[in-house]
């Protein structure tokens, strides 16, 4: 395995913070070679940015040693790694097959009309981006929705105006799903 | 000894046991009696005995399929278990209920099917949305660290493991066993032709075995308790106790650990509570999205993998999705073609072109734009993209089961809506978005 302190190009250092280049160091300790954490690399360098630019991109691929025409076909494999810029918070609603029967359509279209957002795009405050999303696995409690890193379950219009309020005026985590 | 092992301890209201708790109440018996009483090929004959078959779809005896991993000298490298926790099959929910409630009982299973298969280094997939679960797993990982049970020379039996939980980044495909390998990678997730199969050429080359959560959590119990023991839980041929789930317009949607072999009637009607009011059941999907539709002359049919095959669909992932009598079954497998045609890796044309083609005739006909001359064209595409064999993995097949099957239950629905140019679902119940 190479040594992941020498190799460091100087571009991709320049752009990678210490702390991004520490958590992608961490799981290139564990992996076979450098651009098998291509993925986990891309999901650090988007935890720090909310989403990869091409200046990140560039500069990942030179320090995993890949084509940054390899590491982009990967990237853009993958829905969840944004190329794009997305607000503080991504807003998930499921689309999929019960919250489909569960009456999901009404709530997209509701909060288009409160957020003033189209799908797979970012409110004017830079606050939520709102995206599709397939099945998220509670279909027991559908429709559902992510708002960031939590589940929001049995929605209606209401509860979304609630949880979108809440949100939106104070830093509290509510209570409707489970958190993480 | 608890006839419904997954969930003793589970208990949704209050957060999951911890190792202390979780030890008190058997756990992590089965990986001392393994590691010092049993060898790897008595735990395999244990498995095989208890006749255990996969819970993440397919239903393929995991005896038979540890078996064809290489057990003579592979000292010079690594083997690798992955425990397959993508759980992206729309209307599938029971995995994240075992991972959020009962962690330890899957590293316990994965410890033993470890030892099993002697793989050193060990993967939770887990998908991206699951947070909560990743964040249990790794703390009950590091538990286990801290214990012994995980690291290196475990209870002092030589035995290394090291277990990682590997976080994806969406994508359905994922789910797929080869493609989850190439994720794993690091790759773009498209699955690999077989042979060579995983148990011999997995992860970066090397003997890797793929199992489902729910399996990999049983594995627990059957060395725990025995393969007479699991045996005996079912009610029917399958062995062992399954997580079956409904959603949909029911009273009470929810996921059961229940008897393998219950009848679907109990789960609908018992559990599940009944339709709601006012809804009537027209059909369901017994096992996820990729399942044939079953109707009411199924119902008192047992959920078991060969009985639900020979009527025509497959138990799949055991969490069934009810249509009822309100929603449009054009609508419905409209919405399932469009997640699977959203969902194709690209790899193959029938797949890439033909899944977004029977979308789009199924989009025409629910809007009114259909044509006699479609229903030909939709059974062509259930022929062509259908067919196993015509495409580089299962997905474009498990696509066209919900498509065939409701053109068969539900011709008259098709047919209604070609004649009257529209969807007759649409004043009570929007075909294009439920209610
Ligand atoms: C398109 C596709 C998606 C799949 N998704 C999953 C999944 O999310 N979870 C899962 O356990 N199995 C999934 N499978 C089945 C796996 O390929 C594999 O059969 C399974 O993980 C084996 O585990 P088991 O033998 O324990 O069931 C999927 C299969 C296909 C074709
Ligand atoms: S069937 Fe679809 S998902 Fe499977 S390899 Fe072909 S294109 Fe990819
Ligand atoms: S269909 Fe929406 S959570 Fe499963």
């Amino acid at each position: 395995m190479m040594n992941s302190k020498t190799d460091n190009p100087l571009q991709a250092t320049s752009v990678l913070t210490p702390a991004e280049l520490a958590e992608i160091d961490k799981e290139i300790s564990h992996a076979p070679y450098r651009a098998a954490v291509a993925i986990d690399a891309l999901k650090i360098v988007q935890k720090h940015h909310r989403w990869v630019s091409d200046e990140s991109l560039n500069a990942l691929a030179d320090y995993l040693g890949m084509s940054p025409a390899e590491l982009d076909g990967i990237a853009t494999f993958y829905n969840l790694i944004y190329r794009r810029p997305v607000g503080e918070e991504v807003i998930s609603l499921c689309d999929s097959v019960t919250c489909w029967i569960m009456g999901y359509n009404k709530l997209q279209q509701h909060i288009i009309k409160r957020l003033d957002v189209g799908l797979g795009e970012t409110t004017d405050d830079d606050r939520y981006t709102f995206l599709p999303a397939p099945c998220l696995g509670a279909c027991d409690r559908a429709p559902v929705m992510m708002v960031g890193n939590e589940l929001h379950q049995n929605l209606d219009e209401a509860k979304i105006d609630q949880i979108l309020k809440v949100k939106s005026s104070t830093s509290d985590v509510n209570n409707n799903g489970r958190q993480e | 000894m608890s006839s419904l092992p997954l969930t003793q301890n589970i208990n949704e209201q209050r957060d999951p046991v911890d190792l202390a708790a979780y030890e008190k109440n058997h756990g992590y018996e089965a990986v001392h009696k393994a590691l010092k009483e049993m060898s790897p090929a008595d735990c395999l004959q244990e498995i095989k005995d208890s006749a255990l078959r996969g819970r993440g779809g397919a239903g393929f005896p995991t005896g038979m399929k540890w078996s064809f991993v290489p057990m003579d000298n592979v000292s010079e490298g690594h083997k690798y278990l992955v425990c397959n926790a993508d759980e992206m099959e729309p209307g599938t929910f029971k995995d994240r209920l075992l991972m959020e409630c009962d962690p330890h009982q899957l590293i316990e299973g994965m410890i033993l099917s470890a030892w099993t298969i002697q793989a050193d280094i060990a993967y939770i997939f887990i998908r991206h949305e699951y947070h909560l679960a990743a964040r249990l797993l790794q703390e009950a990982i590091d538990e286990c660290k801290a214990k012994g049970y995980l690291g290196n020379d475990i209870l002092g039996t030589g035995f290394n493991l090291e277990m990682y939980v590997h976080s994806s980044a969406g994508r359905y495909i994922c789910g797929e066993e080869t493609a989850l390998i190439s994720s794993l990678e690091g790759k773009r997730a498209n699955p690999r032709a077989k042979p060579p199969f995983p148990q011999i050429s997995g992860l970066w080359g090397r003997p890797t075995i793929v199992n489902n959560v729910e399996t990999l959590c049983n594995i627990t119990h059957i060395i725990r308790n025995g393969a007479g023991w699991f045996k005996s839980l079912g009610l029917g041929a399958d062995s062992g106790t399954k997580l079956f789930g409904v959603s949909g317009r029911v009273k009470n949607p929810g996921c059961w650990e229940l008897p393998m072999g219950t009848p679907i009637r109990e789960l609908i009607e018992q559990h599940a509570g009944g339709m709601q009011d006012g809804y009537k059941l027209r059909g369901l999907l017994p096992g996820g999205a990729s399942t044939d539709f079953l109707v009411e002359e199924h119902l008192d049919l047992a959920m078991d993998y060969d009985v639900i095959g020979k009527a025509g669909s497959r138990l799949g992932t055991g969490t069934m999705i009810i249509l009822d009598d309100k929603t449009c079954p054009v609508g419905m497998v409209k919405n399932l073609v469009e997640f699977f045609a959203q969902e194709s890796c690209g790899f193959c044309t029938p797949c890439r072109d033909g899944l977004p083609w029977t979308a789009q005739v199924l989009d025409d006909i629910d809007t009114g734009k259909g044509m006699k001359v479609d229903m030909v064209t939709l059974k062509n595409q259930v022929r062509f993209i259908g067919a196993i064999g015509n495409t580089h993995c299962a997905l474009a097949p498990g696509a066209m089961e919900p498509v065939s099957s409701a053109m068969k239950y539900f011709a008259e629905d098709f047919e209604t809506h070609i004649k009257n140019k529209a969807c007759s679902y649409c004043k009570t119940n929007s075909s294009t978005g439920g209610a």
